[in-house]
């Protein structure tokens, strides 16, 4: 048998098992390695720390427990420099299955900083039909949101006396990774003219490069690495910090499975050419 | 009647809410509004079809004990079990708040991480150099790979020799993803657009409804 | 002169001449009572009343659906960043918008912080004639009124003029496919180029039936109203067809409720079409779950179990498209991919056999029929994409010629 045939037909679980290794040394054994920050992501920590005390920001934090893992260090860091910057948020989640998830990660987050509920931060939950809301959001908050999370009316809290619609907030930034990105761009943005900021996976965000460059996106964060650069501007939070050396190592993990199956691919595509056997 | 009143019905909305887009006016949106109403109850309906045709089909596995029926059981039990624990209340720590936590949200991020498997495995069978192209998209890959992570911006950093700067690949990669990419992209949006609004008049004009037939 | 005489008249000289030390006394006071005024006046910085806006002007919004009327002003002479050393000195905090209808007293429409020289009333009535007055509330809490505008009427329009060039575009382009559907009606022909992954769908059908083994159809993970689901009717339509005509079983698991009963129905017809009705079995279209990753493992274990011999994936999918098409890789499927998200395309052409890229997936319908509607409808989208070249290209060098007019009507914001 020939050195390269082995690899041309390694079994997918050897593969699989070389994937887990990469990811959970470097998960146990963390490495520090150095960021870059991108423009992208310095526009959005510029912009919210361009605003003044008391501004309140709206985050729509639309993931769920399987976009958990990219998009909620960045929601973290997020909500940790609106609360350090004595913004106040006013949030909501239109994913039904990330509604708890996101309430408890904004509880904890507040915590964090001693900020009082219905002063500081309102949480309005979930309600479907993302573009429906979205547009409706755009005449009074509480077309679709009469009564917050809690099922408080949101008349009765004081942060939302005087805030009606997006007029009354700064910007809006949303956290999503579905195709509820189009619908704030579309009925959102594109209707109401506020300042929207996006963060969303890597695989999805380079679709939207576009829309900074014509001014409908003031700034995208981008994935786990985009978390990553966000918690270093706020030299805050560490997770997805950690998270870019595991993900390091498993991009030069797969270059490698590329490389050394392309060697063998070529190695035998040019010994079939020759017509020589091994 | 019962293929043309569909039609006609098909024909009537599709244009109405082609040309609502452009009506600003309070009235027209009222209509969208209630339009889109009528839509969520339908939703919420064809929801009530949709469990009612599953719990036929399990109960029937059940019954005739076919292949695999005891997970139809645990199917039904996980169904109307969440559904039971939701009338307890849904506040932190309820058994519907902590079933949630506790099974749903790790079993979704398994099978979201198990994308890195799948993409190791796949990457290593399809990314060869067959073709020219073939080999364009595997280095274009690697190269976007690496710039994405620190680990390949400190292997290949940015190198100036006398005048001439040579970009990392964090750089080129950047390049690669803002430029070339988002061209393509562009033209496929493009091409989406206008082949999703001949679509929609198909439908519209009923020219296309597969539905109907027979 | 008498004694007397002296006496009273020195008794006036010496009234006379006490008024007169007192007047001089109390003007002397006055003078340095205004010295010492002045002086403290010129010491305080905000002397004055802050400075009032200019002209104010307010018109009914346009392109809006009612109930909305913007105001404009000049900026107040005050509203200014304060020089460096004179943290003191008079600027503009902020302006109040204030709105009376007929006959109505003033109330507080809304403020601004200062530099904002506009302000979007969204609480008017339509008809009402409205008029509006800007406070200024400067830095040391004096106020300053202009004087009312002329009234304004806000109304709701019935036609965004800023979307004029795309109503254009629009007409044009379903005139084009029209046309071209009636061209193609009068025997016209179209040529369409080969798409392979719509070539292969016969010969994958046929080689599911030489194995015995069902075929698999996910329409994807949008509503029913999606146009990628739309596209997927049809080929499930065109697939379901075959199936019937060479005794296969096809299994379609949904996502959504009313996806099933519209496939459900679209499976039922294309049966009874190709002539065998009895051959329809209402649970091989069946409803999984709404949920993205419970709906995956679902099908991957369907595909592990059933070891589909083809694999449609035709319709919207998300992240979940590697880890299908990579579990029918595994069940050894052939597979045939199309969908409009542009993201999961590189999974797809990874991973599967054939995968129809962008608009070819609504081309499909077109391609596997022939009917001539329909390859009407393909020129048309052809044409319309010719038409977005020239524009491009004459509005890249429009913009580099800086002939911004033409820029500017393709504008919508």
């Amino acid at each position: 048998m020939a050195w390269y045939e082995p690899l041309l037909a390694i079994d997918r679980r050897v593969l699989y098992a070389l994937m887990f290794l990469a990811v959970l040394i470097p998960t146990l054994l963390p490495i520090g390695l150095p960021i870059r920050i991108t423009p992208e992501v310095q526009n959005v920590y510029d912009r919210i720390d361009g605003l003044r005390p008391g501004e309140i920001v709206f985050y729509a934090l639309e993931y769920d427990p399987s976009t958990a893992a990219e998009l909620e260090p960045m929601a973290m860091a997020m909500l940790r420099h609106a609360f350090s910057k004595d913004l106040r948020v006013l949030a909501c989640c239109l994913s039904s299955t990330g509604v708890t998830l996101v309430e408890d990660e904004i509880a904890r987050v507040a915590r964090e900083y001693d900020r009082e509920y219905g002063r500081d931060y309102v949480y309005l939950g979930y309600q479907p039909y993302p573009g429906i809301v979205i547009m409706t959001m755009g005449e009074n908050f509480r077309t679709p949101f009469p009564l917050d999370y809690y099922k408080t009316p949101l008349d009765e809290l004081p942060m939302m006396r005087g805030v009606r619609n997006y007029d009354d907030v700064a910007l809006v930034f949303t956290v999503n990774a579905t195709s509820g990105i189009d619908h704030w761009i579309t009925y959102g943005q594109g209707r109401y003219k506020f300042p929207l900021g996006l963060g969303s996976a890597a695989v999805m965000a380079t679709n939207y490069y576009q829309y900074v460059q014509s001014g409908q996106l003031f700034g995208i964060i981008s994935g786990l690495r985009g978390a990553a650069e966000y918690e270093m501007l706020i030299d805050k939070g560490t997770v997805a910090r950690k998270g870019m050396d595991v993900q390091s190592i498993a991009h030069a993990l797969i270059v490698l499975f590329i490389l050394f199956g392309n060697i063998a691919f070529l190695v035998e595509r040019r010994r079939r050419r020759l017509g020589r056997a091994d | 009647m019962k293929r043309e009143l569909p039609r006609i019905l098909t024909l009537v909305t599709g244009v109405f809410l082609a040309l609502q887009y452009f009506v600003p006016h309070r009235a027209s949106a009222t209509v969208y509004e209630t339009l889109m109403d009528w839509l969520i109850i339908v939703g919420i309906f064809a929801i009530l079809l949709g469990i009612a045709g599953l719990v036929r089909l399990h109960s029937g596995k059940i019954r005739s004990r076919q292949t695999n029926w005891p997970f139809s059981i645990v199917l039904l039990a996980g169904l109307f079990g969440m559904i039971f624990l939701g009338f307890w209340g849904q506040d932190l720590g309820s058994p519907f708040v902590t079933a949630y936590f506790q099974v749903l949200n790790p079993v979704q991020a398994t099978m979201f991480a198990m994308l890195a498997f799948y993409i190791a495995s796949a990457a290593y069978r399809a990314f060869r150099g067959r073709t020219l192209l073939a080999t364009i998209l595997l280095l274009s890959a690697v190269i976007v790979m690496l710039g994405r992570v620190p680990l390949g911006e400190l292997l290949w950093p940015p190198v100036t020799i006398g005048s001439l700067r040579i970009p990392g690949v964090g750089e080129i990669s950047d390049w690669l993803v803002n430029v070339p990419n988002l061209a393509a992209k562009r033209a496929i949006f493009v091409g989406l657009g206008l082949g999703g609004a001949a679509t929609a008049l198909k439908v519209i004009l009923g020219i296309e409804a597969p539905h109907l037939r027979g | 002169m008498p004694d007397s005489a002296y006496a009273s008249s020195r008794t006036v000289d010496l009234a006379a001449t006490a008024a007169a030390r007192a007047r001089i006394v109390l003007r002397a006071a006055s003078a340095v009572a205004l010295v010492v005024l002045a002086a403290v006046l010129t010491a305080l910085p905000c002397a004055r009343a802050v400075a009032p806006v200019g002209q104010v002007t307010a018109a009914d919004t346009p392109n809006d659906p009612g109930r909305s009327i913007d105001v404009a002003w000049t900026l107040s002479p005050d509203d200014r960043l304060p020089d460096p050393g004179d943290s003191l000195a008079l600027t503009v905090l902020a302006y109040r918008i204030l709105r009376a209808g007929p006959g109505d007293s003033l109330v507080e429409a809304g403020t601004v912080l200062a530099g904002q020289a506009s302000y979007r009333d969204s609480g008017v009535e339509d008809g009402v004639p409205t008029i509006y007055r800007v406070e200024t509330v400067g830095s040391d809490s004096s106020l300053a009124l202009s004087p009312p505008c002329a009234p304004a009427v806000a109304r709701g329009q019935w036609f965004h003029g800023k979307k004029t060039v795309l109503l254009i575009f629009m007409l044009a382009f379903c005139g084009a496919v029209i046309g071209l559907i009636q061209q193609a009606r009068r025997g016209r022909e179209l040529y369409v180029r080969p798409i392979a992954g719509l070539a292969a769908v016969d010969e994958a059908i046929g080689r599911a039936t030489e194995m015995g083994r069902p075929i698999l159809f996910v329409p994807g993970l949008a509503t029913a109203g999606d146009v990628a689901t739309l596209a997927a009717y049809t080929m499930l339509s065109r697939v379901a067809r075959k199936t019937a005509e060479y005794q296969t079983r096809v299994r379609v698991p949904c996502y959504d409720p009313m996806v099933m009963t519209i496939a459900q129905d679209v499976v039922k017809s294309a049966y009874l079409d190709a002539g065998y009705p009895e051959m329809y079995q209402k649970d091989d279209v069946f409803f999984v779950t709404q949920d993205q990753f419970s709906y995956v493992a679902a099908v991957n274990g369907l595909m592990i179990r059933e070891r589909p011999a083809t694999n449609f994936y035709i319709g919207k999918f998300y992240a979940e498209s590697l880890i299908l098409a990579e579990t029918g890789n595994y069940a050894g499927s052939i597979q045939i991919a199309g969908t409009d998200e542009i993201v999961q395309i590189p999974f797809f052409v990874a991973a599967c056999d054939y995968t129809l890229i962008g608009e070819e997936l609504y081309a499909a319908s077109a391609y596997l029929s022939r009917e001539a509607p329909l390859l009407g409808t393909l020129k048309g989208q052809d044409w319309g994409k010719a038409a977005v070249v020239i524009l491009v290209l004459a509005g890249t060098i429009a913009a580099t010629l800086g002939w911004q007019g033409f820029v500017d009507f393709f504008a919508t914001q």
